[in-house]
């Protein structure tokens, strides 16, 4: 019994957020009341967004390094048209952020398809393309709240059914995102594709195609993170989200993605962002310094690969006990 | 990283003479585009030639290509070390901190080395001993590293080091030769012999490319990444002496993003992502256009961030080029 609970990552993630809530709890019990549980989820809801993106690439065994970039160049652009044409519907304004944030991932799709590039190359170089990209576009300069028009900054904020959109917007995405995994032959072709790349081609299915089709997801996710967070921040500039994308790849590997592609589940991708989101907002009130945040989310990341690893090990045929080892 | 070629791997179509091999190896075309950049450059300014205008502009690599040399070996050996960068910043507030308790500068290098070491222990034995992927051990140690060093210093800064330390990263060993280029000269050779002369740089290169068959051929796998990270490490510990000794300074984000520049510079030296291939001349070629086109860059006033974009686009075409060739001539041949 305990056995199979340690097997299951979403459980043993839930029983870690349980310990931690209860730990700070112990130290500061209005933590955990539900109009405070709530502000900790609307407040991690972006970083469950991408990190839905992120877990479709990290799948199929590639990474997409530059979904933070792409969020920056998406949530500029659509504040700059915000900017110059204030009369534009929000609506639109979205949308076009997530076209563009799609185009992006397709860059990054196609460089990894068709040229067959390593896909941490590719993201490696994007990334600093699309951050040079919005410097080009904005001439270093901000975007500040009162350029922007009051529906723009309102819509992340607006209430609906006691919640702001913004916590209701991650629920209809994860719900989106588990119903591809679950429901669709993509969803199944991304487990394919990342379980044995070889074996998939033999079923069938296009590996680059799949790959192409998971940079689009995080692309699109990303532009959608990216209206949001210039939206809520009400603030966009060049460094925006500067290395936020190690936090999301950090609460796929939390999740139990396993990084070598094929395993994870959109449980465990909202759950691992979720870990992090109440580790950064229990820190303050717990009056442990916020630089230390850093430094426990390190030492997470480290347990939780740790943890995670032993349910990982490929089981083969074991010729040599040590060849296991290494 | 996982793989990702369904391909097997390059397999030269024909035998080929020394002479032709080497004009269409990858280090000739990294020669040619350093070569463009230079040209480039002394067109742009007229001061770009100024020997001692060279000389200033090598800082924009000496500290990044030390630890690009040991990142090279971890790379071809088919791992990766994402907390160099932390490592440094590590580094750099336990010298800070020392210089506040007093310590002088040989204790300071002791202290710098010596964190650099600990740090690429601490990431070896997680990756050797318990078998971990080294993208993710040290994304999680590039967090926990850069976290104490956050954890010390807040948002304060270190400074006072003493006369003798600016040595390091300001003093000139010889005319216009600064101590940081000459350390760099230096590595490179040793690097170059370690990786292509001895029996341990065959063993990189065999556990890159499959590191089972590695195993049964009696190499020490898991000793040889134990070493390598302890490389990366004491690299990092000296990039950090450098680094802080030329700034005077230690601030917690110190060398913020580098991790990536150099992972960039190794690939762009030629070195497989995948591992089992790559040079270390490539990785100082590699390494001098990175740094000559910050530079002239600068001298042109554009802005770092610029800048970045002609590196993505360089990193992405000069990989991207050698399969397109290969696909035309292939096409052509049929």
């Amino acid at each position: 019994m305990m056995a199979k609970f340690l097997r299951n990552r979403e459980l043993l993630l839930v029983g870690a957020i349980a310990v931690l809530l209860a730990l700070i709890t112990w130290r500061f019990p209005p933590f955990v009341a539900p109009a405070n549980l709530a502000r900790v989820y609307n407040d991690t809801s972006i970083l469950i967004i991408l990190a839905l993106g992120q877990m479709a690439v990290i799948l199929t065994r590639c990474i997409d390094l530059s979904m933070a970039a792409n969020l920056a160049l998406s949530g500029m652009v659509a504040a700059m048209l915000n900017a110059a044409f204030p009369g534009l519907p929000i609506p639109l304004v979205i949308l076009a952020a997530m076209a563009l944030g799609t185009l992006l991932g397709m860059i990054n799709g196609a460089l990894v398809w068709k040229l067959d590039i390593p896909p941490i190359v590719v993201t490696l170089g994007t990334l600093t393309i699309y951050r040079g990209l919005i410097f080009l576009l904005s001439g270093g300069k901000w975007i500040n709240a009162h350029q922007m028009s009051d529906a723009f900054k309102a819509l992340p904020r607006a209430e609906l059914i006691g919640f702001p959109v913004l916590s209701w917007l991650s629920l209809v995405m994860i719900g989106l995102v588990f119903l591809l995994m679950s429901r669709t032959a993509l969803g199944r072709a991304f487990y394919a594709v990342g379980g044995n790349p070889h074996a998939a081609v033999y079923t069938g299915i296009d590996v680059g195609r799949t790959r192409f089709s998971a940079y689009c997801l995080s692309g699109a996710l990303a532009g959608l993170s990216g209206y949001l967070w210039v939206s809520r921040y009400a603030v966009a500039y060049v460094d925006i989200a500067a290395g936020f994308e190690l936090d999301i790849i950090a609460a796929c590997v939390i999740g139990g993605i396993s990084i070598a592609g094929g395993i994870g589940t959109v449980a465990g991708a909202v759950l691992g962002a979720l870990f992090l989101g109440v580790i950064k907002n229990a820190l303050p009130v717990i009056n442990i310094s916020p630089f230390a945040q850093l430094a426990i989310s390190g030492m997470v990341i480290i347990i939780a690969v740790a943890v995670n690893a032993r349910a990982e090990r490929r089981k083969g045929r074991v010729i040599l006990r040590k060849a296991e080892a290494v | 990283m996982a793989e990702t070629h369904l391909t097997p791997r390059n397999i030269p179509d024909r035998l080929e003479g020394r002479g032709a091999r080497l004009l269409k190896s990858w280090e000739s075309l990294l020669f040619v585009v350093a070569c463009l950049i230079f040209l480039g450059n002394s067109l742009a300014s007229p001061y770009f030639l100024d020997p001692w205008n060279l000389s200033d502009a090598t800082f924009n690599f000496t500290e990044k290509a030390m630890i690009a040399f040991a990142m090279a070996l971890v790379i071809i050996s088919g791992e990766i070390d994402l907390s160099v960068a932390s490592i440094i910043a590590l580094a750099s507030t336990a010298m800070g901190y020392a210089v506040q308790l007093g310590f002088d500068t040989p204790a300071l290098v002791v202290i710098g080395l010596s964190v650099g070491l600990i740090c690429g222990a601490i990431n070896g034995l997680l990756i050797t001993g318990l078998g971990l992927p080294s993208i993710v051990v040290t994304i999680g140690t590039m967090s926990l590293f850069r976290g104490l060093s956050f954890i010390i210093l807040g948002d304060q800064a270190f400074t006072g080091y003493p006369d003798s330390f600016s040595w390091f990263g300001q003093g000139y060993v010889w005319w216009v030769f600064s101590f940081e280029f000459t350390l760099f000269v230096a590595l490179a050779v040793a690097y170059g012999v370690v990786l292509h002369k001895t029996n341990f740089g065959r063993s990189v290169y065999a556990i890159g490319n499959n590191q089972t068959a590695a195993l049964f051929s009696g190499i020490r796998v898991a000793r040889i990444k134990f070493i390598l990270f302890l490389l990366t490490g004491l690299m990092a510990g000296l990039a950090s002496i450098c680094l802080t000794s030329r700034l005077g300074s230690t601030r917690p984000s110190i060398a913020l993003g580098w991790e990536l520049e150099v992972v960039t510079m190794v690939v762009l030296g030629g070195v497989n992502i995948l591992g089992g291939s790559g040079t270390v001349p490539g990785v100082v070629l590699a390494a001098v256009i990175m740094g000559m086109v910050t530079f002239g860059f600068g001298l042109l006033n554009v802005p770092g961030i610029v800048m970045s974009i002609f590196i993505g686009l360089l990193l992405i075409s000069v990989i991207a080029l050698p399969i397109l060739w290969r696909r035309a001539r292939r096409r052509l041949a049929h």
